[in-house]
């Protein structure tokens, strides 16, 4: 065994470039569980659905499984690679060490608009929530919903510029409740307790796959919204105490906790809304959970679910600014984006520069852009970082093998996940060609211009050695 | 390899830097948009005159279920005959994987150019 061991507790620092002011390690294996779950639960409650207008409902279970394998990969991979990147930017700084910079840059910008676009989801849908509960309470006409979703936006920039904890306190609290409250549904309308008001058979005829195995296939594009966003679980590496045992036991926990809700949550909203209905998520079912809860006919579950999804959302849009900020920052401080965006607050101990500079890039896309684009826009972003980790991981073996670096957590049966996770990613590209096509074409060109921008005229200001901040051994074959 | 000195960048520089990547980014979202090309939109291939839950293909609990959710035929009728068009063309979907693999082609190509720099200087030749 190398005599380098990245998991040393006593290797936690400050910032990994020396700088005097660094994030703050309070962060345990909770909050991990929380900025995980807490980012990924609003996709049970809103999004997802749009699987079942792709395809039908049975195909959306289908891409609700193959997504929870393709993220059970990510989940296995990224715990094995970040137990031993103890540093904010999470698969960012990984492509740093591993690949090179200019796949680091695009991995930051995967991830700052993954994030970014998912903020602009959740502030959408709190909007809309608003909306439909001035509706619910008498409230005549029609009611402005662009107040909410930037107070939405604003409110949760303010919590993470004042600090980490306390931001992420409150989406361990609020994720509890909303997962909570998607159980309760379940029991509630499933027959446990009390009368029962499932009747998938009846709701599943003549609906069956009702554009056949195609259909199965293009689900698979919104069938990542059910779990997209676990991977920021390593955002929080350079914040915890314990990067090597919390990193890992914050993420598997999170994707076991995502596969049940997931589950769980199609099965109470086919059981309970016709297929038509909850598969459009424009023009009909936008909260799918709170829909089912007000055909169950009780106020208080009713209730429970408005502020499930409302606690959702905010939980998400809460662990969206705290992801994209930090990949921001990382990026800001490794000089790939103007320096002056890698500084600390000296007082909070937040990257406080790369929040309040990404509110007004998240207000762009919520108030001007309807939801499937957005939701699109930041599952391309992810599928793309998705493709990029089963390189990582390969290549982390080859330079780094087992015995080189001590890892926190060693994944079983590689490169199977690796194969596994290329695989379904290339089966969600083409599900995402079959309707949205030109975006994501769109995009492959904003990341092609982006990349020579970088490679040509960026990457001048950047140091070169400095980058490289793990205390690794020399990778095999440089 | 001799330690690489990065020039300084001024103010201006960094805020230009800034300015092109928010272009690039709200581009890459809004283009497709305004130019009426984005997403999949939804069509009634074939709609019904005076529909009833009937014609509309619906048994007697899911027109239960619709009229629960405040739906009447005529108000649901788009909503349950809309369907996707996933018929495409053989040369757009080479062209598409022809795009993803350049890209991953440019950047891995690059990065390793970029990489043994840093490699070179972090631990010497």
């Amino acid at each position: 065994m190398s005599s380098v061991d990245i998991t040393s507790k006593t290797m936690d620092g400050m910032g990994p470039h020396g700088t005097k002011v660094g994030l703050l390690r309070v962060l345990g294996p909770a909050h991990v569980w929380a900025l995980g779950v807490g980012i990924v639960l609003v996709g049970e409650y809103m999004g997802w659905n749009f699987a079942v207008g792709k395809g039908g409902a049975y195909a959306a279970l289908i891409a609700c499984w193959f997504a929870g394998i393709l993220y059970s990969c990510v989940a296995m991979i990224d715990s094995e690679v970040t137990s031993t990147v103890a540093s904010a930017g999470g698969q960012y700084t990984q492509a740093k060490h591993i690949i090179g910079p200019l796949m680091a840059f695009n991995v930051g910008l995967y991830l700052v608009f993954a994030y970014t676009m998912l903020e602009a989801a959740n502030a959408i849908t709190a909007g809309y929530l608003f909306y439909v509960v001035a509706q619910m309470t008498g409230h005549a006409g029609d009611l402005d919903q662009r107040p909410f979703i930037i107070l939405v936006i604003m409110f949760l920039a303010w919590l993470n510029y004042r600090g980490v904890l306390a931001t992420l306190t409150f989406n361990l609290v609020i994720t509890a409740i909303a997962f909570v409250a998607i159980l309760v549904l379940f029991l509630s309308t499933s027959g446990i307790l009390g009368t029962g008001i499932m009747d998938h058979a009846a709701l599943f005829e003549g609906h069956e796959l009702p554009y056949g195995w195609i259909g199965v296939l293009a689900a698979m594009h919104f069938g990542l919204w059910y779990y997209l966003g676990i991977e920021g679980t390593t955002q929080a590496a350079e914040e915890v105490r314990s990067p090597a045992r919390a990193l890992p036991f914050g993420t598997l926990a999170g994707i076991m906790t995502l596969l049940i809700a997931a589950t769980l949550t199609w099965y109470i909203c086919s059981g309970v809304l016709p297929w038509e209905f909850l598969g459009d998520g424009v023009n009909g079912s936008v909260a799918p959970l709170f829909d089912t809860a007000r055909l169950s006919g009780s106020t208080a579950l009713v209730w429970l679910l408005g502020f499930g999804t409302l606690f959702a959302t905010l939980a998400s849009a809460n662990g969206c600014i705290n992801d994209a900020s930090r990949a921001w920052f990382a990026m800001g401080r490794d000089k790939y984006l103007p320096g002056w965006f890698g500084a600390v607050h000296p007082k909070y101990r937040t990257p406080y520069r790369a929040i309040v500079f990404l509110v007004p890039i998240a207000l762009i896309f919520a108030l001007g852009a309807p939801l499937d684009q957005v939701i699109t826009f930041s599952i391309l972003s992810g599928l793309l970082g998705y493709t990029f980790m089963p390189l990582n991981i390969i290549l982390f073996r080859r330079k780094w093998p087992l015995e080189t670096i001590k890892r926190g957590y060693e994944h079983p049966f590689h490169p199977i996940p690796a194969i596994t996770l290329l695989t379904l990613c290339a089966v969600t590209f083409f599900a995402v060609f079959l309707g949205y096509g030109t975006q994501l074409v769109a995009m492959i060109g904003f990341y092609i211009v982006v990349s020579l921008w970088f490679h040509f005229w960026r990457y001048r200001f950047v140091n070169r050695g400095a980058q490289f901040t793990m205390p690794w051994p020399k990778p095999r074959g440089y | 390899m001799a330690h690489y000195q990065p020039p300084a960048q001024g103010k201006a520089s960094q805020l230009l830097d800034v300015i092109v990547l928010v272009i690039l980014t709200v581009g890459a979202l809004f283009v497709p948009l305004w130019l009426g090309m984005a997403g999949a939109a939804k069509s009634v291939a074939t709609p019904v005159a005076n529909p009833t839950w009937e014609t509309l293909g619906q048994n007697e609990a899911q027109s239960a279920k619709y009229e629960a959710l405040g739906y009447t035929p005529e108000t649901a009728h788009d909503l349950i005959l809309a369907r996707f068009d996933y018929s495409f063309s053989i040369t757009a979907l080479l062209a598409m994987i022809a795009v993803i693999l350049l890209y991953y082609f440019l950047i891995l190509r690059f990065s390793e150019v970029e990489y043994r720099e840093v490699i070179s200087e972090k631990f010497g030749e």
